[in-house]
């Protein structure tokens, strides 16, 4: 199979703290994929420089055959159409309401009416699970599961084929965290996307990747699924899938 | 990218509609245009080929959806074709998961309807300061019996940060004041030969009014407004309930320090802006009437009595007291989102100058009135 991200030799440093050091990995079509580390080995990081967040300092990122290290300012911002990404806490903009939220890529970018506009909304809300009467509802009045599964109807508003999530089930409690899996699981299914998240909650690596990589000390010390993850002599893999099973 | 069309065929009364290539959300409205126009006219049958899609995505498939219920409504008979996996599952996905689009739920309300909101939320506002100054003033009462609780370190950090810092905007401003208020009122008074009362009106003016008023303005622009934005900054970020949770009353670790401190500094920045203001003026005398300085000084000690040096300085610690309660007032009630606090930011700028503007009119009808 074709990868559709391509990660080759990057390094990224911080002033005096060299955060990557070539560090390699590939992103299959139709995967979900996990980035997993102790805290502070730069999965945030990567993610960042993968979204076009932030620029490493040597190596290449390449998605969906675009070469960041050459990429020009329109090929950028198409690509920026075909991913949606969801932040930690959300971040949807507190003065525009959770439909305004979603409708925002759509109204921006395409010339569609605004009826159109309104069922495209109210299909995506009942695809994350939500109310179509929460879309009236302004980010600061819902609760932090909702603003996750708002945020993700927002990222997939243009229909992406990638998707980015950073901490999915960070701050929710475990029945919303195992109903978002179950979700980002059927979405998968249901839209054919490849998703690519950071993640620390082990519940959600077991159920929802097809594979993982681990980064530490500034390299990716495991990458693949994870039946054999046990057998790794690495510190922290042990610490981390043996105390918790 | 795939090139992407719409191939529309007219059979007396069927309708083809072949599309091929990529039908995505940017296809849209470019088809809709071109189905609209064809369906003028009546056809009892609708054909609508998909077996030439590449992509079909959620959207364009919405669209689909509404427009063959569209031509439900019409009793027009239409029939999809559609070979490929993908696009049935698009198309299924679409069926489960479309929702209907509520109408606006909100109400356009009559103008008595928002007159009364807007004034019943205006009192609450006020109820809300009042209740504020309440839980104030018994934290300074629980301050002065355990004086050991103030908080002396934040007291001098904000005497540094909001008045040390201001004194050079404040000298100048006040010094500008004087300069023009006398070179303004020096033309006149040489009108009629009346010079040497320059000083008269400088003096009254610039100790009683100007000088007190210029600070205060200048400290609700600068100290007010910092007050609002760092509070609010802090509630949106949770640091005020981590404080709070951790036994440490924001009022007596935030709110009191900064009113202590303006109050405490604001008579000393007035007596500074006196100063500047007189000099002002004494400049332009000298230079534009002739008067000397030592003149200027004797007729100064004659004329201007002290009382009205006390009045200038007695209304810096009322003044401190409200631009630095309005200002953490309207940070406290910052809501959970970025914009509320430019709101409040504003908000508090505005209605600290105008609570000193009105304290100063009070104080002037007061003082006429007592004769000082």
């Amino acid at each position: 199979m074709k990868p559709i991200i391509k990660v080759r030799n990057i390094k990224t440093v911080f002033g005096k703290n060299t955060v990557h050091d070539s560090l390699n990995l590939e992103i299959h079509k139709g995967e979900i994929y996990g980035l997993l580390g102790p805290s502070g080995c730069g999965k945030t990081t990567l993610l960042r420089e993968m979204v076009l967040l932030q620029k490493y300092d040597a190596g290449f990122i390449d998605i969906l055959g675009y070469n960041f290290s050459n990429i020009t300012q329109e090929q950028s911002q198409h690509l920026r159409r075909e991913w949606g990404v969801l932040f930690q806490s959300g971040a949807l903009f507190s003065s525009l309401s959770v439909g305004q939220n979603i409708a925002l890529g759509l109204v921006e970018y395409s010339d569609l009416s605004k009826k159109m506009i309104d069922e495209i909304v109210a299909f995506k809300i009942n695809l994350v699970g939500l109310e179509v009467s929460d879309a009236d509802l302004f980010p600061s009045q819902i609760s932090g599961g909702m603003k996750k599964k708002a945020a993700l109807a927002r990222a997939l508003a243009l229909d992406p084929k990638l998707l980015f999530l950073d901490e999915p089930t960070s701050g929710l409690d475990p029945i919303s965290a195992r109903e978002f899996d179950s979700l980002i699981l059927k979405l998968r299914d249901l839209l054919g996307l490849t998703i690519v998240m950071v993640s620390h909650d082990l519940r959600s690596i077991y159920d929802t990747l097809d594979r993982i990589a681990i980064i530490d000390k500034k390299q990716i010390i495991y990458e693949g699924s994870l039946d054999k993850i046990k057998d790794e002599k690495s510190e922290f893999i042990q610490t981390f899938f043996k105390a918790n099973i | 990218m795939n090139k992407s069309g719409l191939e529309i065929q007219k059979k007396s009364t069927t309708l083809s509609l072949d599309f091929f290539g990529d039908f995505t959300l940017y296809q849209i409205s470019r088809y809709e245009i071109e189905i609209e126009s064809t369906l003028s006219h009546k056809y009892a049958f609708i054909e609508i080929n998909l077996n030439h899609v590449t992509l079909l995505d959620t959207a364009a498939a919405l669209y689909l959806h509404s427009f063959v219920k569209k031509l439900d409504n019409k009793h027009i008979s239409h029939t999809i074709i559609a070979d490929k996996k993908e696009t049935l599952d698009t198309i299924k996905l679409i069926q489960k998961y479309h929702g209907e689009v509520l109408k606006n739920s909100k109400e356009k309300n009559s103008c008595i309807y928002k007159l009364g909101s807007y004034v019943y939320e205006h009192i609450l506002g006020f109820l809300a300061f009042i209740s504020f100054l309440g839980k104030l003033f018994s934290i300074k009462l629980y301050t002065i019996k355990n004086i050991s609780q103030i908080r002396f370190k934040e007291i001098f950090f904000e005497i540094n940060e909001s008045a040390i810092k201001a004194i050079p905007i404040i000298a100048l401003t006040s010094f500008l004041i004087g300069l023009v208020v006398a070179f303004q009122s020096a033309h006149q008074l040489k009108l009629y030969g009346a010079n040497i009362f320059i000083v008269d009106m400088l003096g009254l003016s610039i100790l009683r009014e100007l000088a007190p008023v210029i600070t205060a303005i200048v400290i609700a622009g600068r100290s007010g407004s910092a007050f609002t934005a760092q509070i609010g900054a802090m509630k949106i970020t949770q640091e005020l309930d981590a404080m709070r949770t951790m036994g440490f009353d924001p009022y007596l670790f935030l709110v009191l320090p900064r009113i202590i401190a303006l109050m405490i500094t604001m008579p000393i920045l007035i007596f500074l802006a006196d100063i500047m203001g007189i000099l002002g003026g004494m400049i332009v005398a000298n230079i534009d009437l002739g008067i000397s300085t030592d003149m200027f000084l004797s007729r100064f000690l004659e004329v201007i009595h002290i009382k009205n040096f006390y009045v200038g300085i007695f209304k810096g610690p009322f003044f401190a007291f409200l631009i630095a309660s309005i200002g953490i007032y309207r940070g406290l009630i910052v809501k959970d989102d970025t914009q509320s606090i430019g709101f409040n930011t504003t908000k508090s700028v505005v209605e600290s100058i105008f609570a000193v503007i009105v304290c100063d009119a009070l104080f002037s009808i007061a003082f006429t009135n007592l004769g000082i």
